[in-house]
């Protein structure tokens, strides 16, 4: 599994941990959800269940810091994640349900571009990436000629290039095809051992050892 | 002083307070009002120039200076709301964009009234009124922006931002109108700037604006009030109220 | 997070947004088709007599080009915002103005030079005299930067709406009289043989504030439309 090889040390000396405190969520008179409570420390993984609508998106874009959440707060490191925007950015990375791929750019150039937006010095070539994420020899075509599957391989391959020991997904695996699917979780589930963070929206079980995953049901 | 500003920016507070002004205030400005208008309309003397017609000013004076006060309360609003995150100040600058519309469009309503007997038109392209005219395009645009954004909160805060882009253009607008009008300024329009007011014409001028001042805190608080009752339906205290009564 | 990073930041958004405009370059033709047009309009409307046209020349190329950078001004963000780029440039370590600095600057350099190189030709078709055509041009050169700059909050303001664009309209309009007024004055001037030195260094203040409070402002209603 070449994937799993390679990964940056996210399990880096400083200390992480996210708190999240009487987290509530109301949209149009929906409480989504109300008064959540959780920790997630390094080597954790945290899935969120839940049907459709149940706000499994709202919550991760809540927890990155995108949307406001109607009441409670967030915590990096013990601060909120407004008043350490910079570190907190630093240390984490989304890829949300629009994944950010520019269809008009390369894999190459659009890993370019959110290299840049991240301030980190690659321990990886570029191509080295796209070869791990099973894109060898698109480097260079626009990412309009590549199918859906590819192009979500690309944004997970931002992942392999940051440095952020956070990771939140929304549904990940999305138009992967099997193997893909098999190398991304493979890609997690190593990133959680090596001292990683995850916070994922998805169906599909982590193989994780008892303790290092945490479950939400969001029930509507 | 804090405190109470915090004590302020909850609504059932909020509600309770206004509650107790309101009536002095709605008496007030009938009051302020009645006695404006009797003082400007029988009592002041007629313009030496203008005869009667000048008389206008008693509704188009306060009516502008509402205008620019509206706007800058809203923008004041707004800044506290995105800053402290007040839902309060939200619902304040909420409610104060119609009624500044409202001032905006009576001052330039009197204004062309006004022109007719003065210019012989009812329009003319000076500068004060061109400035009211946009102020009012900046009013239609915070109240389009306010209602094209479903969620209460997100639409609060972008018309701040807004209101605050507006507050820092409106100088520049004026300014840049004011230099314009003194280009193509034909000799036909007469100003209506003297240096003195007759101190019997300009008291009601006070008494009016003070009686749009209250006019605008009433209607602002009733407005508030029931913008409050709206969006605080699903909290205990609402509630308690309505099975109360 | 040092400057040099921020400084590459800025240019890989600059490059980044530069590439995509020449990848699609077909439509950034169309704000520049409808520039000409609406001024072609004109001498068909009013008079094509050339005394006519002339005086109304000024006004009515600065109205034209307020207009077309109107319509170009939606580009800027919804491509962007509707792939979920927009989040990401959000969720950058950088300040979100220096990323917004580099995409106005890029709007800029796509839609505003056009129109500066395209001006002198349709201020012939406009018969104004040769010797306000650089006045013409100055103008454009420090109007240009300003229509960018101030549309960049309209638009923050309304990318999330699905029919943001006659409102984008309404907010950024008023915002954009100063320009207009001091910009078509200082042609008028220049071709009647006045002095234009105020104007010009009031457009230049215009500019160095729309610079300094512009991206500020247009970051924070980024985050606003993106909850």
């Amino acid at each position: 599994m070449s994937l799993a090889q390679n990964l940056p040390d996210s399990s880096s000396d400083t200390p992480a941990k996210l708190e999240v405190k009487g987290l509530t969520c109301i949209r149009d008179d929906r409480v989504l959800f109300r008064g959540l409570d959780f920790s997630l420390e390094p080597g954790q993984a945290l899935q969120i269940e839940g049907p459709n609508g149940s706000g499994k998106t709202t919550m991760l874009r809540t927890l990155c810091g995108l949307t406001l959440p109607s009441d409670g707060e967030i915590l990096w490191n013990g601060e909120a994640i407004e008043d350490v925007r910079p570190e907190y950015m630093a240390a984490m990375d989304f890829i949300g349900h629009a994944h950010g791929i520019k269809k008009e750019l390369t894999p190459l150039e659009n890993l370019q571009v959110a290299l840049a937006m991240a301030d980190t010095n690659p321990n990886q070539s570029l191509e080295g990436v796209l070869e791990k994420v099973g894109l060898k020899g698109f480097e260079d075509v626009p990412a309009i000629t590549l199918s859906a599957g590819q192009c979500r391989r690309v944004a997970l391959g931002r992942l392999l290039l940051s440095k952020s020991i956070l990771w939140i997904l929304d549904e990940p695996f999305t138009a992967l095809d099997v193997q893909g699917q098999a190398q991304i979780e493979s890609m997690l589930v190593n990133h959680v051992e090596n001292g990683g963070m995850v916070i994922l929206t998805s169906h599909h079980p982590l193989a994780l050892k008892d303790g290092m995953l945490k479950t939400i049901n969001l029930r509507p | 002083m804090w405190l109470w500003f915090h004590k302020l920016g909850s609504p059932k507070y909020f509600y309770d307070l206004s509650g107790k002004f309101l009536p002095w205030f709605g008496w007030l400005t009938l009051i302020l009002m009645l006695v404006g208008t009797y003082w400007g309309l029988v009592l002041a003397p007629a313009d030496y120039q203008q005869g009667d017609s000048y008389r206008i000013i008693y509704v188009h004076v306060p009516a502008a200076w509402m205008s620019l006060f509206v706007y800058m309360v809203m923008a004041t609003a707004g800044a506290v709301g995105l800053i402290w995150k007040m839902k309060m100040a939200d619902v304040v600058a909420s409610c104060s964009a119609p009624l500044g519309a409202a001032f905006t469009f009576l001052a330039l309503i009197t204004g062309s009234l006004w022109g007719k007997p003065m210019w012989g038109t009812y329009w003319v392209w000076d500068a004060r009124l061109t400035s009211e005219l946009i102020l009012l395009f900046l009013y239609l645009g915070f109240m389009g922006l306010e209602a094209a954004i479903d969620d209460k909160r997100t639409a609060a805060n972008a018309c701040a931002v807004l209101a605050l882009v507006g507050v820092v253009n409106i100088p520049i607008i004026h300014y840049s109108v004011e230099w314009w009008n003194t280009l193509h300024q034909g000799s036909t329009v007469a100003r209506m700037d003297k240096p003195a007011m007759d101190t019997n014409m300009l008291i009601p001028l006070l008494l009016m604006w003070l009686g749009f001042m209250f006019y605008y805190g009433t209607t602002l608080f009733m407005r508030a009030r029931n913008e409050v009752l709206h969006r605080e339906r699903d909290t205990t205290w609402v509630k308690d109220m309505v099975t109360e009564s | 997070m040092s400057e040099t990073s921020l400084r590459s930041a800025f240019f890989t958004v600059l490059k980044r947004d530069l590439t995509l405009a020449y990848r699609t370059r077909t439509e950034m033709f169309n704000p520049l088709l409808f520039f000409i047009i609406v001024i072609s309009l004109f001498p068909l409307a009013v008079s094509p007599d050339p005394k006519v046209l002339q005086s109304l020349a000024p006004g009515v190329i600065w109205v034209a080009a307020l207009l077309a950078t109107l319509l170009s001004l939606d580009s800027m963000f919804r491509s962007d915002f509707d792939d979920g780029a927009l989040e990401q440039m959000l969720l950058s370590v950088h300040p979100v103005s220096v990323i917004v600095l580099g995409k106005v600057l890029a709007h800029w350099m796509v839609t505003g030079i056009p129109l500066l190189v395209l001006s002198p030709l349709l201020a012939v078709l406009m018969h104004m005299p040769t010797d306000s055509i650089p006045a013409l041009m100055i103008t454009l050169a420090l109007g240009g930067p300003i229509l960018s700059l101030v549309g960049a909050i309209g638009v923050a303001l309304t990318v999330g709406l699905r029919r943001g664009g006659v409102l984008l309209s309404l907010l950024i309009l008023p915002l954009y009289i100063p320009v207009l007024i001091f910009a078509a004055n200082a042609v008028s001037n220049a071709a009647a043989g006045l002095p234009i030195a105020g104007q010009l260094y009031f457009l230049g203040a215009l500019l160095a504030l729309a610079l300094t409070l512009a991206p500020i402002a247009t970051a924070a209603a980024l985050r606003i439309s993106l909850r």
